[in-house]
């Protein structure tokens, strides 16, 4: 599985690590809609520390979609919402 | 369905927008290829943007440091003739200079890391540039392969997300790059009025009580000794000479004639 943390690259993923994303995902989300800006912070680089770790970073010059696109490191709630555009943040 | 599934969704939409896709996957190529180096060429021209705008911060941050040394010096300079009253005006005014100069560096800080991550993507931009012309190139040679189509179509989102990726922090820089300009043409314009008094313009007062504080002894020992010279008094003659001394910094300003009596009486 390929994941994408924007600004930064992209990263290979080992199978079955993608329970671990989920769980994260879960705390990020969580914070999003709670609107809590310090809580979103710490749970974005909790995920993507978690990327990075676990993944391998593809070279520069490979090309290929991702399976999954994160928000940079200092994205603010503000940013991430504006990607979402008018979808708002309720479930879907 | 977590942050994370639709963020990826919405980014991928967006980013494939930046493509439209041709019905002949050659042209597709082609095109994508051509629209992947406007924007690299984009994003030097973005680069260079935020350069311009961090050199423009670090211009006015030495402006500023200059005025607050000068209003430093001439604190210093208001204490030794004990006015207290200027030399707190003077210091008040480095206070606001400081903290001007606080958010500069802010500024300043944040618009490098943001010219290191656009130099950053530049760098994965152009690599990604070049790789996928020589797989243009080979694709367009046998796209008529089966299994073409679907490398073709591989090739061009994994292009259109690295543009997508790069135009989001385009945008970014960009909007911090007209806010910071915002500010600075403010703190021009603060800088000009006075307001915040750099230091040619603002101290003139200043500046011009501190001369006042050593002209007065002058003109005070002028008067005494003119004062002397009526009433005849040789120790009038004596004391002048002391405070001459004191007074020969604005002596230059004051006219000379006022020593020539001072020669004769003396002889």
């Amino acid at each position: 599985m390929i994941v994408r943390i924007s600004g930064e690259g992209q990263f290979e993923m080992p199978d079955g690590h993608l329970e671990e994303l989920n769980r994260l995902d879960g705390d990020l989300t969580k914070a999003v809609d709670a609107g809590d800006e310090a809580q979103f912070k710490a749970a974005l680089e909790t995920l993507l520390a978690s990327v990075r770790t676990a993944g391998e970073e593809l070279p520069a010059d490979w090309i290929g979609p991702s399976d999954l696109v994160l928000p940079s490191p200092d994205a603010t709630i503000h940013e991430v919402r504006e990607v979402l555009g008018d979808e708002g943040l309720i479930p879907g | 369905m977590g942050l994370m599934q639709r963020f990826s969704t919405l980014f991928k939409a967006k980013a494939s927008k930046t493509l439209d896709k041709y019905e002949d996957p050659r042209e597709t190529l082609d095109y994508s290829y051509e629209r992947t180096l406007e924007m690299l060429q984009k994003m030097r021209r973005a680069v260079a943007d935020v350069a311009t705008s961090r050199k423009r911060i670090e211009l006015q941050a030495q402006q500023l440091q200059r005025s607050a040394a000068k209003l430093e010096g001439q604190a210093t300079q208001a204490i030794s003739q004990n006015r207290e009253d200027l030399a707190r005006e003077a210091l008040t005014r480095r206070q606001a200079i400081a903290t001007q100069l606080t958010d500069l560096q802010a500024q300043h800080d944040q618009l490098k890391a943001e010219e290191a991550r656009m130099v950053e993507a530049s760098r994965r931009l152009q690599a990604k540039v070049d790789s996928f012309r020589i797989r243009k190139e080979t694709m367009k040679a046998n796209y008529t392969a089966a299994e073409a189509q679907t490398k073709v179509n591989e090739a061009i989102s994994g292009i259109g997300e690295e543009m997508g990726d790069v135009g989001l922090a385009m945008q970014r820089a960009e909007d911090k790059v007209a806010q910071m300009q915002a500010r600075s043409g403010a703190l021009d314009e603060l800088m000009a009025s006075g307001a915040l008094d750099d230091a040619s313009m603002s101290s003139d007062r200043l500046q011009a009580e501190l001369d006042r504080g050593f002209a007065e002894p002058a003109v005070e020992a002028e008067l005494a000794r003119l004062k002397g010279e009526i009433t005849g008094g040789s120790t009038t003659a004596k004391q002048l000479g002391a405070s001459g001394e004191a007074a020969a910094e604005p002596a230059a300003e004051t006219p000379a004639p006022a020593q020539a009596p001072v020669e004769e009486e003396r002889r």
